[in-house]
């Protein structure tokens, strides 16, 4: 099913949470609302389930008008951060539960709470109770339960956050595999940008209830329009450095950096630490080398310019050790200049 | 400070701590409770003098062959039978109501706890006015209803519901207390996630708040079975100090009392009392072993 938000806002008294959206989601995609705490995403999510009423716009499901509709009409399936399995109920119980209330019949509704489970990977725990269950699992049994009526859409709201490390990765790919077996549009909030790289087909990317970009996880990546979405995605973080343009040089503190740019202002140049080349002779600026470090297959190298701190990653032909001068030029991936208000020029 | 003396403090401290209690429990419960154990199995044990006639079961086979015991226990029975199960259904009903989110909820929550803080012998002098067969409000009442007054306090037979009645309604604000309490303690999200799901008040109420309940239900069965048991006090207002209107509603409590301060047999009475006290400790046993296999999670 397609979600379309024609100019959606929540006001919690004079606050507002969500301001003025205006979006298509397609059906089949997976889509994540990203964006720091506090920003609107669980909101937007609450209101597109219902659970939170919208102040101004229209939610419209397919071309079906669903702002007023209650959340048990709007076909949906909801996954909580803390899961919310029912402690009394077995895993058999809690998956079958939504068909219960359906007044479906015991051993239909439990041949595919099986079926679901196999789905998920938890048939083989089917008398547990929740529990008994590792976080992982109940979150299994959680997509499982909400996934038992069929749902239109699935909308998960920070389901990851509750796990440690390694299960996080294994379960953001089970998400994503769950989703393209079932293929149901699947709306997923969370505010972990690695989280939301990895597994989506879109990114809603969101600040203090403002939309700022949406599109492909990558396309945000190399092409981002706003300085917020440069910053907010990318690890290690985008360098950024807020200066004046004067012909042909940006300058920060009066040291300078060779740039193509067209007008003399206030910029903020943003520099990917993957987007710094090294070059001896035709270098852009030079600056120091503070530390390396060696992670895993990489060597981040921090440099020294002015008073500024720079991350980019060391090649194996660098003979350079720590406290030498060594000249860098920027490629042009990577590289993106913002005004003062934050938008890209 | 030396050492030895720091450690000597840390095994004095916590016992200096624990001391005021041990005093109080040994005093008031342990020492009563083996003296009682004791004097029941001395047959005419007179206080005063401390002596008595035989060591032995005779206590015992009096009071277990004695029809006035026989019948206390049969009318506490009753009493605790209909008591406890109706005063716990009303007050589930009533909880759920006041755990509602409503304006001027505080109100209704501070009515039905004011007989907590009332005194029962008070009360109860207001519900013998009120179970009064020619003026009292209840049977008003019921004549709205075409139904013909009913005789709460002359006609013997009836002194038993007078008694359920009054007692349902005395234990009514603990019960609604405790279960209150249990309810604010279920996860509303759980509420949420049935509702989302079309859940019907009731198929909630049954399928979700019943089983998350269910171990405040067992609390409260057991301190309701063991309170109402004990049923004693209720008696004086309603009854003028009589154990019903025509010596007809022995309860069990009332009888050890009769045969304490009335009739001076104190070896009967402990044994009386002994007889109770094991009841109780079978039925609270039998109880939590029925819990356990209710425990859901």
């Amino acid at each position: 099913m397609q979600v379309n938000l024609k100019n959606v806002t929540k006001k919690f008294n004079d606050f507002k949470a969500v301001n003025n959206f205006t979006l298509t989601f397609e059906e089949g995609e997976l889509i994540c609302l990203l964006g720091p705490s506090g920003c609107g995403k669980s909101t937007l999510l609450n209101m597109i389930s219902g659970i939170i009423p919208v102040t101004e716009g229209k939610i419209f499901f397919d071309d079906r008008d669903v702002t007023n509709l209650a959340p048990q009409h709007r076909e949906i399936g909801l996954v909580f951060q803390n899961y919310a399995l029912y402690p009394h109920m077995s895993v058999l119980e809690n998956i079958s539960f939504p068909l219960e209330i359906k007044k479906v019949e015991k051993k239909e509704r439990e041949a595919l709470a099986v079926e679901m489970a196999k789905l998920v990977k938890v048939d083989t725990l089917l008398d547990r109770k929740p529990a008994e269950l590792s976080g992982g699992q109940q979150q299994r049994v959680a997509i499982a339960r909400a996934l038992i009526k069929k749902p239109k859409i699935l909308l998960l709201d920070e389901p990851l956050s509750n796990l440690d490390a390694r299960l996080r990765l294994e379960m953001r790919e089970e998400i994503r595999r769950i989703q393209q077996e079932t293929k149901v549009t699947t709306i997923f909030v969370t505010h972990d940008q690695e989280e939301a790289m990895s597994i989506s087909d879109k990114i809603v990317l969101m600040k203090d209830g403002v939309l700022m970009q949406v599109d492909k996880p990558q396309v945000l990546y190399d092409n981002p329009l706003k300085e917020f979405v440069s910053t907010f995605l990318g690890n290690p973080p985008i360098n950024t450095i807020k200066g004046n343009y004067n012909n042909g040089f940006f300058e920060y503190n009066n040291q300078k950096i060779k740039l193509n740019y067209h007008t003399n202002e206030e910029i903020t140049l943003a520099i990917r630490p993957e987007a710094i080349d090294f070059d001896e002779e035709n270098y852009d600026f030079k600056a120091v080398i503070k530390e390396r470090f060696k992670i895993g297959k990489e060597e981040l190298l921090m440099l020294q310019f002015n008073d500024l701190l720079l991350r980019t990653y060391a090649t194996d032909e660098l003979n350079k050790n720590v406290g030498d001068e060594i000249g860098l030029k920027l490629k042009n991936k990577g590289v993106f200049i913002f005004d003062n208000k934050g938008d890209r020029k | 400070m030396s050492r030895q003396q720091f450690s000597l403090n840390n095994k004095i401290e916590p016992i200096l701590y624990l001391s005021p209690f041990f005093f109080g429990l040994i005093i008031w419960t342990l020492y009563p409770f083996i003296n009682v154990l004791l004097i029941s199995f001395k047959e005419n044990y007179n206080l005063l003098t401390g002596s008595y006639k035989n060591l032995g079961l005779g206590n015992y086979i009096y009071v277990l062959n004695n029809l006035k015991f026989l019948n206390a226990l049969r009318n506490t029975g009753i009493y605790v039978i209909f008591t406890v199960p109706i005063s716990t259904f009303l007050a589930l009903i009533f909880a759920n109501l006041l755990n509602q989110k409503l304006k001027g909820i505080a109100l209704f929550q501070t009515a039905y706890f004011l007989p907590l803080v009332t005194s029962a012998t008070a009360i109860g002098l207001v519900w013998k006015l009120m179970f009064n067969t020619n003026f009292g409000a209840i049977n008003q009442i019921l004549s709205y209803l075409n139904i013909s007054p009913i005789h709460w306090l002359d006609y013997p037979k009836n002194n038993i519901y007078t008694l359920i009645i009054f007692g349902v309604w005395n234990i009514l604000p603990f019960t609604i207390i405790l279960l209150l309490s249990g309810l604010q303690n279920i996860n509303p999200l759980y509420y949420t996630v049935a509702k989302l799901d079309g859940a019907s008040d009731f198929k909630i109420f049954r399928r979700i708040t019943i089983p998350l309940l269910s171990p405040t239900i067992g609390l409260v069965l057991i301190i309701n079975t063991i309170s109402t048991s004990k049923v004693y006090s209720e008696l004086f207002p309603i009854f003028s100090g009589r154990p019903g209107i025509a010596d007809n509603l022995y309860t069990v409590v009332y009888y050890i009392y009769d045969l304490f301060y009335v009739k001076w047999d104190l070896g009967k009475a402990a044994a009386a009392s002994v007889i109770l006290f094991l009841i109780l400790f079978a039925l609270t046993l039998s109880q939590l072993q029925i819990q356990k296999k209710w425990k859901h999670y």
